[in-house]
């Protein structure tokens, strides 16, 4: 015979302030195959699960039910407390009284009725649960960095630091990110270079981290502890391997006006090329698009194929380009390069390997005008935002990230600061804040929470440049939490006279060499007009171009604006809803540098608590087929959202369906479309939930509150 | 032939003479009947909104009905003013309370289906304007004009939800069809002071004449507009301004269905062009004469 106990919590006046908790407790004596009940204040505190404890062994209960709060809060407390005194951890279950009782009611006596008919179900069902084992998969104790930001860099350098081997994939040609184009950080006023490219290098030399530059993930199958993934490295058309970066081929290129995007489009480069001095790897790679040597071949080859020319008349074909006039065929770089290392014929190649966890880190893009982020609307829907500001069409009005390479040392200016469009040194320079955050207008909703600070750093760079120019700021409302932050940005308007308004800008237009800046001043609760030389938008922060797709091949959650959901916004922060997949840095939302940092390392921790396991533990909540009943519709397999069904021949030759446990998670929805009931769902099998049922419904008249006589929902 | 509900308003019976008659030119031109409502009453705008709500939405509700009565589904209005009425009560009844005291106000029920559009939006639709493109006969080359939208046909966006609000480019692209030169500039959705033209005229000298001061920087030979009320304050203040030492401004001001008419090859008379206060005949003479007359 079963003998089940159940305990009642109060959870202080959370429950007992609705329901009469000594009065359920009295109810479940009651109950068929309960032996023990009583109640408790806190039954999650330690004398309370001393208590539970003390009666599964005075009583010799095999069953418990905790009536308490939802099982999201304390599911995993009261397992792990019946198991260390004997109980299967599965044949343990929670009456939730607080969520769905007395929270949601005042009438006590009502309230009261139902908790006991909320136990009576888990009663019912606690009768019905097997006792469980979880089950073992292999882990592969690698790690798979994708972003080579400073939050890739950070959890990548921790993991491999730690012993474990790890690979990351950048889809840049050097990993550094957003960072490595910054001129200084706030609120100390680092160089971004000097803190930055020692961790670069260290990447580069670490025996346990294997880098793959221009490399996307393409394909992600598997799960914790074994994630199939499909790598595509990127043509590079330079061999890596033989190349010594010694700089002969970017210097002689003879084209040498693409814009850099290094640079943000204020500097050129040539097709051969490496993205900035201090790039990781230290070698070039060729712009597949610009390259008058790919070019060519590509031309030709198409152009031959299109005239179905062959034998002398191919060979001897010399390609037309898009201007109508035949093309010049180059190959300097491969002449010129003395270990032989360019590879004009280079492909796309796929590297399938198996990982045991990822992290996501593929940081942010700017918000851009053009609206060229909107990834989930078309091309045609897609519009500019902020029209009013000018920018695209006034070359005086840049980018945030624009004034942070016309800043550093090795940007196109040589960190001149200059009007792009004359050269010359501005006067004055107007800062337009929130531009593409705290926006609805513009489906960005939310605070970038870096554009105060790095506005604030601006200003104060810009006077360290040059004590003469003037700096006016427009700002919605200064966001300066953290440590020294405020002091910065008190600092840029009282040491380094930035003039801040409070108001938004209406208008930007040209006035001769200048520009008028129109706005509201709404402290002063009047319209204000500036001349200016040089306007800056503090763009905000969006997700990276191309994270959701990215999202969506590793199955993780992503919000509306294409950020990484955590898998609990407090107490989860770097792990994601599929366990093995961690995350760090902006993909998860605008960050700063440290916060970004101290999340990679966050998530780094968690992946080395994951490796430090022998193996992997999976629940035992799961789905399981049974092959005999199976008839192999693969109806399971449609509607399993998590890739968990495979099919596979049984020993009498017919094809049954099955279902990993290490992937399931445990849904039911399998289980529930199931037509030949072929498929049970351990821990919410057919016989438990019909228990439920019936003890809500089946009971005698007498024992439901007068006024409400439903009909069983189950006929026998 | 298209057709469409027509609520000129009282501006094109009045003050805007030139705008009624183009517009109703253009629109026989290009194949599009304009059915005006029977019996069309004021839109509401400035005085009677600005009184009481209720009395603004009571207006529209009427006008509705009458549109209703025509059987066509999309009623067309040139003027920006009674464009931004319609769409502010058609935007109301979208709330039930405030639909139930609209209805209450007008005596009984009020269409809701009835899709409200503004002139320039109707004629920038891809068929009228291919058209329209097709009879250009007297391209409007080597002219200049600032295109400007006043504060009406975009704003509030939520409501009028027509181009972009803060740079819409409509009209520049309709002026482009008509070949000519589209200035770029910053007064495009500047407020000329509308209505205030009455109570507060020292005002809309002043931004008035910072449109004009705008459209002249920015190198327009002209402005182009398609409000009534911007018209009126732009075209027949200059004088006004000249005296209150505001510029020295001479310059046309156009609606843009005046613009379509010339390019169309139509009579500058018939279009109500002499019509103007400022003079705005001399300045089209400089398009190449058309085939048509």
């Amino acid at each position: 015979m079963a003998r089940v106990g159940v305990f009642v919590c109060h959870c202080g006046t959370n429950v007992a302030g609705t329901v009469d908790c000594a009065r359920v407790a009295a109810a479940a004596r009651e109950m068929p195959g309960v032996v023990h009940a009583s109640d408790y204040k806190y039954l999650c505190s330690e004398p309370g699960q001393k208590l539970i404890q003390d009666a599964i062994a005075a009583e010799r209960l095999d069953r418990v039910v905790v009536a308490s709060c939802s099982p999201r809060m304390h599911e995993p407390t009261f397992r792990r407390a019946v198991a260390a005194a004997g109980v299967n951890p599965y044949r343990m279950e929670m009456a939730n009284l607080r969520e769905h009782c007395s929270w949601v009611h005042s009438d006590k006596l009502a309230a009261t009725a139902k908790a006991i008919e909320i136990v009576g179900m888990l009663v019912a069902k606690v009768l019905r649960n097997r006792a469980l084992q979880p089950g073992r998969a292999e882990l592969s104790k690698r790690l798979l960095v994708v972003g080579g930001g400073i939050a890739g860099i950070q959890a990548a350098l921790d993991v491999a630091n730690a012993g474990y081997d790890v690979t990351l994939v950048e889809r840049s040609p050097t990993i550094g990110g957003k960072m490595a184009m910054l001129d200084k950080t706030f609120p100390t006023l680092d160089c971004s270079a000097c803190i930055l490219t020692p961790l670069m290098v260290d990447v580069a030399q670490h025996s346990r981290i294997e880098l793959r530059t221009s490399a996307e993930v393409e394909e992600v199958g598997g799960f914790i502890g074994n994630f199939d993934v499909t790598i595509r490295q990127k043509a590079r058309y330079v061999d890596h391997d033989d190349c010594n970066g010694c700089g002969t081929c970017w210097e002689k290129c003879p084209v040498k006006d693409v814009e850099s995007e290094f640079d943000q489009g204020l500097g050129k480069r040539p097709a051969i090329y490496l993205p900035f001095p201090q790039a990781i790897p230290n070698k070039p790679v060729i712009d597949a698009d610009h390259c008058r040597a790919i070019l060519y071949r590509k031309a030709r080859a198409e152009q031959i194929a299109a005239r179905g020319l062959s034998g002398e008349a191919a060979a001897k074909y010399r390609p037309v380009g898009p201007d109508g006039k035949s093309m010049q065929p180059c190959a300097i770089c491969e002449k010129l390069c003395a270990t032989k290392a360019i590879r004009f014929d280079d492909r796309d190649e796929l590297v399938k390997e198996r990982f045991g966890a990822i992290i996501v880190a593929t940081g942010y893009d700017i918000f851009m005008l053009d609206g060229s982020h909107d990834e989930h609307l078309s091309a045609a829907e897609r519009r500019p935002y902020y029209g009013e500001y000018g920018y695209g069409l006034f070359p005086d009005v840049i980018t945030s990230l624009q004034l942070e390479r016309l800043m550093h040392a090795s940007g196109p200016t040589k960190g001149e600061v200059v009007r792009p469009s004359d050269g010359k040194h501005p006067k004055r320079v107007v800062f337009i804040a929130c531009v593409g955050s705290r926006d609805e207008k513009v489906g960005r909703p939310y605070c970038s929470k870096i554009c105060c600070m790095y506005t604030a750093k601006h200003a104060i760079m810009l006077k360290e440049h040059d004590p003469a120019v003037e700096t006016c700021v427009f700002y919605m409302d200064l966001r300066a939490g953290g440590r020294s932050y405020d002091e910065f940005t008190r600092r840029a308007q009282e040491a380094y006279g930035a003039q801040y308004l409070r108001g938004r800008v209406s208008r930007v237009y040209r006035k001769g060499e200048r520009y008028v800046v129109q706005g509201h001043d709404s402290l002063l609760g009047r319209p204000v007009e500036l001349e200016a030389d040089l306007v800056v938008l503090a763009n905000g922060i969006t997700s990276a171009r191309g994270a959701v797709g990215l999202m969506q091949t590793l199955s993780i959650s992503y919000d509306g604006y294409g950020f990484v959901n955590e898998a609990h916004v407090k107490l989860r922060p770097v792990e994601t809803n599929t366990a093995g997949i961690y995350l760090a840095g902006c993909a998860a939302g605008p960050k700063d540098i440290p916060d970004s940092v101290a999340q990679a390392g966050a998530a780094a921790s968690k992946v080395v608590g994951l490796f430090a396991r022998p193996h992997i533990e999976t629940e035992p909540l799961v789905s399981e087929v049974m092959a005999r009943r199976c008839v192999a519709c693969r109806l399971c397999e449609e509607v399993c959202a998590f890739g968990a069904v495979t099919f596979v021949e049984q020993r009498d030759g017919r094809i049954a369906a099955q279902i990993n446990p290490a992937v399931c998670k445990g849904c039911g929805v399998c289980a529930a479309g199931c037509r030949g009931r072929a498929i049970v769902l351990h821990g919410f099998d057919d016989q438990q939930l019909l228990a439920q049922v019936e003890s809500l419904f089946a009971r005698p008249r007498g024992m439901r509150p007068a006024g409400r006589e439903p009909e069983p929902l189950v006929s026998r | 032939m298209t057709a469409y509900a027509y609520f000129p308003g009282c501006s094109l019976h009045g003050t805007a003479r030139e705008y009624a008659m183009s517009t109703e030119g253009v629109c026989r031109a290009l194949g599009v009947e304009l059915v005006e409502l029977d019996d069309w009453n004021c839109c509401g705008a400035s005085s009677a909104h600005a009184t009481n709500p209720w009395l603004g939405h009571g207006l529209v509700a009427r006008n509705l009905r009458l549109a209703r009565a025509t059987g066509l589904r999309e009623l067309v209005l040139p003027c920006a003013a009674c464009y931004a009425r319609f769409k502010e009560t058609v935007h109301a009844l979208r709330d039930p309370a405030a639909a139930a005291t609209i209805e209450e106000v007008a005596g009984g029920e009020v269409p809701r289906d009835i899709a409200i559009e503004s002139l320039l939006a109707v004629l920038s639709r891809p068929a009228h304007l291919e058209k329209l493109r097709a009879g250009v006969v007297r391209p409007l080359t080597g002219i200049s004009f600032a295109p400007y939208y006043g504060c009406l046909l975009t704003r509030p966006a939520a409501v009028a939800q027509f181009d972009d609000p803060e740079d819409p480019r409509t009209l520049d692209e309709m002026l482009r069809i008509l070949g000519a030169e589209v200035a770029t500039w910053p007064g495009k959705t500047a407020c000329c002071g509308s209505s205030l033209a009455l109570s507060r005229t020292d005002l809309v000298l002043d931004l008035s004449h910072q449109i004009l001061a705008w459209a002249e920087e920015a190198g327009a030979d002209a402005v182009a507009t398609a409000c009534p009320m911007c018209h009126s304050n732009l075209d027949t203040r200059q004088r006004q301004m000249r005296r209150a030492g505001r510029g020295n401004h001479a310059m046309p001001v156009y609606f843009f269905t005046e613009l379509i008419g010339v390019a169309l090859g139509l009579a500058p008379a018939g279009l109500g062009i002499p019509k103007h206060l400022t003079d705005a005949g001399t300045l089209l003479e400089r398009a190449p004469a058309g085939a048509e007359g």
